[in-house]
């Protein structure tokens, strides 16, 4: 019987039945189920590296010699893990290696809007995109074979509505893939100017191949119906398009890289007008315009966000597609959750006026009202650098009022290396690390810092002290960022120093199991004097009725924050 | 033909729960399915919206406006958000509970009086204040097995399918909860 599976969930069982033996990752919405079934998979080896680099690295390497291999990312991911892939693309693979990247058209859980498919061309590498999650399956245990019999690491993209939809799969056996000899291989392998220039002839080779194959094979399917309408796309434009025109012909592209030019050409031929219906960039539109297939495009759509089926009618047929106006019903954006430690930091810093280089994670929605104490966040790790940047070109007096926040994960992703860049060159920068005890935005991955692996089991934990002190920074504190008082005195002590410093705000998420902070709290009516300063901390138990505040214990987790904030007493815990 | 259910709720309600309950039944029921969830940053407490669909074949994962034959709202001011989803003939189940969202919190924005009447001028509308009766039956958190009792009640699916799939889907340690919590949704 067909079950129900998440993209994502099918990714990891055509992994398995595949035969991966190796994958290893880095958390990213929408990317992060993938590896997380993965772990529940015995006959796979399965880890959180500290950032995607790194995970592409050790796919590589696991390649290289014999064992079919994955890695998993989000698009910016891509970003980060580029530099291993486009000479992985000239070393080619031992054991079949697909990277896997879910972008994310209409930003639901991203910085940026990028298109990874220009990354397939820009690194001559095939690349699949399946539309639902049986494709999902399917499309994964092809790739391994495409990847082995071209010699090539073969990308699969995502994108939200297929990483993150379920749709009905057929489960089948896994195949073993047993490793067999590895052979030292230098000409192949070791990527120096002499190979290099032999493997890009063989790269250039490959790729014309892959041509041939994408004209040949059946993940490029034609459906002729009604003439007059003709529609490539690939992905859940597909889907999308299907639903809009029933009655179109279709070209649906499996292969998005190279693409099949040959079917496309065909295809034009016998359809009247020819529409390609795309999320994000023109990319298939511009390799047919430069081939010379008339076809129409963005023209019609736009470049911006998720489609919908209405929107693709409405611009084949013309007409205008109405943006839906705001309504005036309040918006309800992302808070950070009660109980959440991130919470005491943020009112501190905002207090004290300082100007906060931002990172990624649950804490960048400091930056949201009524906190909104960040002033900056572009990428992860950025923090930590961008504060530097900033303090080198404004000097000592703007460094002594400026502070960076990151949190573990991102810290161990890249916030470490421009730690090392600070304390080298002699910069002067307080960094306060947000050590929640967990990578908390993705939703609960362990990481370096939390003294566990992807399958739960204990291993040894990186120090973030030791760390820090180990590299130079002699100022390194660790703070309750509930005792907002000490929090604060220690973070005007910092900002005084005249050398970098490193203080650790240390409490866990509010959502660990572990976590309990017991009976809810709640406002003694007699004692409020409707100051309304509880409500500047932005908990979303705490709103403000008949000139009260009031807290809803539904909501509360009983952190006891607000009990510290509260300037008369007026706040306390409810008896158990 | 395929039936549209859109559920909407705010990120940290147990919508999740409550779609892959759905699922579990119409795929016992021998139809196509397609859900499309939220995971990420929305689940801290923002608007999330998820889609059911089912019917002989589904091609598209979203569902928009005034398709939906079902809504089933967890809390009020989504509901309100979630109406324009609503099909001519089609209804909306509401949990009666208010969660305030940050901008009313800050008071740049005020929870708008009157959501359950203005609805009740569009659509049929049944309401179920499920917090109340999760609690009453043991746990809060049952409040959306609660529901999707009061859904069941509403597919036109029978009632020993949903039981099922409420019996595969939640821990066995709260499995005698649930399934109470399901029968007072249903008898509403
Ligand atoms: C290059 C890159 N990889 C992955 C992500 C996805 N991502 C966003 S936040 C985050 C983790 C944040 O964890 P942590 O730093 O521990 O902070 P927390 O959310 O726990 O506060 C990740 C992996 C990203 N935005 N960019």
């Amino acid at each position: 019987m067909k079950k129900l599976m998440l993209g994502n969930m099918a990714i990891a069982r055509g992994a398995y039945e595949a035969g991966a033996s190796v994958v290893s990752s880095y958390p990213g919405t929408p990317s992060t189920e993938i590896t997380e079934n993965i772990a529940k998979y015995d006959e796979i080896y399965s880890e959180w590296a500290t950032n995607e680099k790194v995970a592409t690295e050790v796919a590589v390497g696991a390649s290289i010699v014999g064992a079919r291999s994955m890695t998993c990312m989000k698009h910016v991911g891509l970003n980060v893990a580029a530099d291993p892939l486009f000479t992985a693309s000239y070393t080619g693979v031992g054991g079949g290696l697909v990277l896997v990247v879910a972008d994310d058209p209409g930003m639901h859980s991203s910085q940026n809007e990028q298109d990874s498919r220009n990354y397939a061309k820009a690194a001559k590498l095939p690349m699949l995109e399946p539309a639902d999650s049986g494709d999902c399956k399917e499309f994964v245990k092809l790739a391994y074979d495409i990847s082995e019999k071209y010699d090539t690491p073969v990308i699969v993209r995502l994108t939200t509505r297929v990483a993150h939809s379920q749709s009905l799969v057929a489960e089948e056996e896994r195949i073993e893939k047993p490793l067999g000899t590895y052979e030292k291989n230098i000409g192949k392998n070791v990527m120096m100017p002499a190979m290099a220039r032999g493997r890009h002839v063989y790269v250039e080779k490959r790729m014309a191949e892959l041509a041939e194959f994408a004209d040949n094979s059946d993940i490029n399917a034609i459906e002729y119906n009604d003439k007059k309408i003709g529609i490539i796309a690939s992905g859940i434009a597909y889907q999308y398009a299907k639903e809009a025109m029933p009655e179109a012909s279709f070209l649906k592209i499996g292969m998005v890289h190279p693409l099949p030019m040959g079917k496309i050409k065909e295809f034009a031929k016998n359809v009247d007008k020819l529409y390609v219906v795309e999320e994000l960039d023109p990319f298939i539109e511009e390799a047919c315009k430069v081939n010379g297939v008339d076809v129409i495009g963005k023209d019609v759509f736009t470049l911006l966000g998720e489609y919908t089926p209405e929107l693709i009618k409405a611009g084949i047929m013309g007409e205008k597609y109405e943006e839906k106006q705001p309504s005036g019903i309040p918006v309800r954006p992302p808070v950070m959750c009660p109980g959440c430690p991130h919470r005491g930091v943020f009112h501190v810093l905002k207090k004290l006026g300082l100007t906060v280089s931002g990172d990624i994670g649950c804490y960048t929605l400091g930056a949201a009202a009524p906190l909104a104490s960040i002033d900056v966040c572009v990428c992860m790790g950025a923090s930590v650098s961008g504060l530097h940047g900033m303090t080198k070109a404004r000097g000592e007096e703007f460094s002594k009022k400026s502070v960076a926040v990151i949190g573990d994960s991102t810290f161990m992703h890249s916030g470490i290396t421009g730690l090392i860049d600070i304390v080298y060159n002699k910069g002067n920068a307080t960094v306060i690390i947000l050590d929640n005890a967990i990578t908390g935005m993705t939703g609960h991955q362990q990481n370096p810092t939390t003294g566990y692996t992807i399958k739960g089991e204990e291993t040894r934990r990186v120090d973030i002290e030791m760390l820090a002190k180990a590299i130079g920074v002699n100022r390194v504190t660790v703070a309750d960022p509930f005792e907002v008082d000490e929090f604060e005195k220690v973070v005007k002590a910092e900002l005084e120093a005249a050398e970098p410093s490193v203080i650790i705000a240390r409490r866990p998420c509010a959502l660990l199991k572990h976590v309990n902070y017991g009976a809810p709290c709640k406002v003694d009516a007699d004692k409020c004097k409707g100051c309304k300063m509880c409500m500047k901390i932005g908990c979303p138990a705490i709103t403000f009725k008949d000139g009260k505040a009031i807290i809803d214990p539904s909501q509360c987790n009983g952190c006891g924050l607000c009990t510290k904030i509260c300037k008369f007493g007026a706040i306390g815990k409810q008896e158990a | 033909m395929v039936t549209n259910i859109v559920i909407v709720g705010v990120g940290g309600q147990g919508t999740l729960l409550a779609s892959r309950i759905i699922g579990s039944v119409v795929v016992d029921a021998g139809y196509d399915v397609k859900v499309s969830e939220v995971h990420g940053m929305s689940q801290r407490g923002g608007s999330v919206i998820t889609y059911v669909r089912y019917g002989d074949k589904v091609n598209s994962p979203i569902i928009t406006e005034k398709n939906a034959d079902i809504v089933l709202a967890f809390e009020k001011l989504e509901a309100l958000r979630g109406l324009d989803f609503v099909k001519i003939g089609g209804k909306i189940i509401v949990n009666t509970q208010e969660i305030m969202p940050m901008p009313v919190v800050t008071g740049a924005a005020k929870y708008p009086e009157g959501i359950i009447e203005t609805i009740a001028d569009k659509c049929e509308i049944i309401t179920a204040d499920a917090s109340k009766i999760a609690l009453e039956v043991g746990n809060i958190k049952a409040a959306n097995v609660v529901l999707i009792g009061v859904l069941a009640k509403n597919s036109g699916i029978e009632k020993e399918k949903w039981i099922e799939a409420v019996k595969t889907n939640v821990p066995a340690k709260f499995l005698d909860l649930n399934l109470a919590a399901f029968e007072k949704g249903y008898n509403i």
